[in-house]
């Protein structure tokens, strides 16, 4: 049981975290957290602190310990829930809590729809696959590689025939991924490609995708390199992280070997932006070595 | 052999026993998507009644794969004691059932059942259970095996310590392992999935391991879960120590070849074990399995994921591992859809596992793209210690970093054991009391505070 003074000391370890935290967002917290550091410059004191803003690298919780200093300074090399202390053989009140607001975020970016405000806004027209819905798109892997017969026909009708480089978004398994990483990882890819004189065709959002699909989009566009941005599947660590998946010349049932990828794409992985560089670089490379996956050395 | 019956007036016939045995599985997204499910409820439990009249001579003779095409069919069907087997044979699944829940039927006796039981004939059986027979049924069973500790004794239940790191920091790790060691954990083993899998790095951690072990004297085994031939390398190019050769297998040789093994490998490294480990042994193995693995890579040869999962244990046995655990709702939704669905493969995989005679622990887990959460896990550990599992799995609060899925944290494993009136391997549970970890069975006000081990 938590008596009065310790939930006291717990929440102002919280608040004393978040305002180291409010400083460094500033920085690198993405944008969706800014806005919230940002409304709570002035401290509301009717207002519980966001346990999601807890650094997990710097909470201790242990009681008493014998070397504080020690494990605090071996602890920093993990990114893992350690120093959480217990309540009997049970998990104290907070870090339960912090973990269980971590599988909600994670939940939530599987299993929500992507917003399609955001994806008009990015310009983007939407196809879908052969699943009809989430459940289908997490139980059959195999409609989710497949384009849904509308979907082709788009594809066919809209987009630019045989581009150098067709890149496109897909929702995976975060729709989170997308609206947080999107809207920089692609303009920085698109605008490193230009500057190497590389054509880029009509980019468009597939929902429900898997990343197979790619290799029938490759073939209806007839794209030299196509270039997927696709959401992973959430860790608890963060929800956002995303995926580019590239291939030269793909055919469908072409062996996985032969696609690169560049994974970890977040504000604590790598940032939207330097990785949109990087994909670009690759690209480039992988149109003047003609291949792509294990056949490219990067 | 009869394969039809009628259930409400209606005609269900069956084809043969792989659609027998396919469609009598309790529901399973895995099953759905290979195309081999019942097509609805009541096809479901006909194919159950058929299932029940079918004699175990008869699923015998049926090898998910033929037996002149597959190694692990050839083990699994060689390893087989006749004279065991012809109790049984007559028997149908309906007869072996009750036989195995009957009150005169000892532990002992089941034991000596599983000498004669093709892994056919144990899928069959769990097919005819209800979740509760599973953890009636698998409680009666005691599997133990010995490396440096005995494992699996009645009055016990003991947990792996996984310290997995995103880039297997040393520091970072030996942070999480100090942690889970000081809350109970790791009296199955301290095993490491590692990032980086080249023979240097792993032999670099098992010898960080072994120091660790040796400098706090703790009654365990280590193992880092690479591939089977890397760490034999690890232990003929660097003399590196260890304690436990780890591998996953699958129930098909065109399976296992998907993890690039062969039976060969496996009898080179328990030999290399036993001649350089630094366990006591005799058992000295390590294995992972896990539902939908063999469709996953497509080496199910259109059988089901259960019979599939029961010829990853025919198989394992024949290399007297010390610990075999399932890895339960790793595998994502395609295969096991729901908690429900992983609740079930975990009471099916420890059972089978048990009467095929194993030492069996489980790693009951999720990924976030299933409907599951945290309750559902502590739920199926709370029912697999009823069941009297070997062992679960330890990470920092259930969260591991590296794997990027969630199992039991270091403090269940100590949770359960407090509930049930158990202990760590008796070895390990004086080495708490030696460290002032626990009391009695009881963690102390020192427990959790892993800086313990910062102090020489």
């Amino acid at each position: 049981m938590i008596d009065q003074n310790e939930l006291k000391a717990i929440i102002e370890q919280v608040l004393g975290e978040m305002n180291v935290n409010a400083s460094a967002a500033q920085t690198s917290a993405p944008a969706s957290v800014q806005s919230v550091s940002a409304a709570q410059t002035t401290v509301d004191p009717g207002m519980i602190p966001d346990v999601t803003q807890i650094d997990l690298h710097t909470q201790y919780l242990v009681k008493n310990p014998v070397d504080k200093v020690g494990y605090q300074e071996l602890k920093n090399h993990s990114p893992a829930r350690l120093g959480i202390g217990k309540a009997g053989p049970r998990y104290l009140t907070l870090p339960m809590l912090e973990f269980r607001a971590a599988h909600s975020a994670a939940q939530d970016a599987v299993f929500s729809p992507v917003d399609h405000d955001f994806i008009n806004q990015m310009n983007l027209f939407s196809v879908q696959t052969k699943c009809a819905d989430k459940d289908t798109y997490l139980t059959r892997p195999d409609l989710g590689r497949q384009l849904s017969d509308e979907g082709v026909a788009a594809v066919r009708e809209k987009c630019k025939k045989n581009p150098t480089v067709q890149l496109y978004v897909s929702d995976g398994l975060s729709s989170a991924a997308v609206k947080a990483n999107v809207a920089d990882v692609m303009p920085a890819i698109i605008q490193g490609l230009q500057s190497f004189g590389i054509e880029v065709g009509t980019p468009f959002f597939v929902e429900y995708g898997r990343v197979g699909v790619m290799d029938q989009i490759t073939e209806l566009t007839g794209a030299t390199v196509t270039c997927v941005l696709i959401g992973e599947r959430p860790g608890l660590i963060t929800a956002n992280s995303m995926s580019a998946y590239i291939t030269y010349k793909g055919t469908v049932g072409m062996p996985e070997s032969r696609r690169t990828v560049v994974s970890n794409i977040h504000d604590a992985g790598t940032p939207p932006v330097e990785a949109g560089a990087h994909i670009a670089e690759i690209i480039k490379k992988m149109l003047d070595a003609k291949a792509s996956g294990t056949d490219l050395k990067l | 052999m009869k394969l039809k019956t009628q259930l409400f007036g209606h005609n269900y016939e069956f084809k043969n026993i792989c659609e027998v045995m396919a469609k009598a599985n309790e529901e399973k997204s895995g099953d759905k998507l290979a195309g081999i499910a019942a097509a609805s409820a009541e096809e479901r439990v006909a194919a159950k009644v058929v299932l029940s009249n079918i004699t175990m001579n008869e699923i015998r003779n049926t090898p998910a794969v033929p037996y002149e095409e597959d190694s692990v069919t050839r083990i699994i069907q060689d390893d087989i004691n006749e004279t065991i087997f012809s109790e049984f044979k007559n028997m149908t699944v309906a007869e072996f059932r009750e036989w195995l829940l009957d009150e005169h039927t000892t532990g002992d006796m089941i034991k000596r059942a599983s000498k004669g039981l093709t892994s056919e004939c144990v899928a069959a059986v769990c097919k005819l259970m209800s979740n509760l027979d599973l953890v009636y049924g698998a409680s009666k069973i005691r599997v133990t095996a010995h490396c440096n500790t005995t494992i699996g004794l009645p009055g016990t239940f003991s947990s792996r310590l996984q310290p997995n790191h995103t880039t297997d920091d040393p520091k970072g790790i030996m942070a999480s392992l100090m942690e889970g060691f000081s809350l109970g954990c790791g009296d199955a083993v301290l095993g490491l999935n590692p990032v980086d899998d080249t023979v240097e790095s792993v032999a670099r951690l098992l010898k960080m391991f072994d120091e660790f072990v040796n400098k706090w004297e703790i009654p365990t085994q280590y193992s880092v879960l690479a591939h089977v031939t890397t760490q034999t390398e690890a232990v003929a190019r660097f003399n590196a120590p260890m304690s436990l050769m780890f591998q996953s297998i699958a129930g098909s040789q065109k399976g296992n070849e998907a993890f690039g093994l062969t039976p060969e490998m496996l009898t080179e490294g328990e030999d290399m074990l036993l001649h350089r480990g630094t366990g006591t042994g005799p058992n000295v193995m390590y294995f992972e399995t896990g539902q939908g693995s063999e469709l996953s890579s497509e080496a199910h040869n259109g059988w089901d994921q259960v019979t599939m999962e029961a010829r990853c244990y025919g198989f394992g046995r024949h290399y007297h591992p010390f610990i075999v655990n399932t890895v339960v709702g790793f595998i994502g939704p395609e295969y096991l859809y729901d908690s429900k669905q992983v609740t079930r493969a975990g009471l099916e995989d420890h059972f089978m596992g048990k009467l095929s005679g194993i030492p069996m622990g489980c790693d009951a887990c999720y990924t976030n793209h299933m409907k599951a959460d945290q309750n559902d896990i502590e739920n199926l550990a709370t029912l697999l210690v009823a069941a009297g599992c070997n062992y679960v799995m330890g990470v920092p609060q259930g969260d591991d970093c590296m794997l990027m899925y969630q199992c039991t944290g270091y403090h269940e494993a100590q949770s359960l054991r407090e509930t049930f009136g158990l202990r760590p391997t008796a070895e390990f549970d004086a080495w708490m009391e030696k460290m002032g970890f626990s009391e009695n069975g009881h963690l102390t006000d020192l427990a959790g505070d892993a800086s313990v081990f910062l102090k020489k």
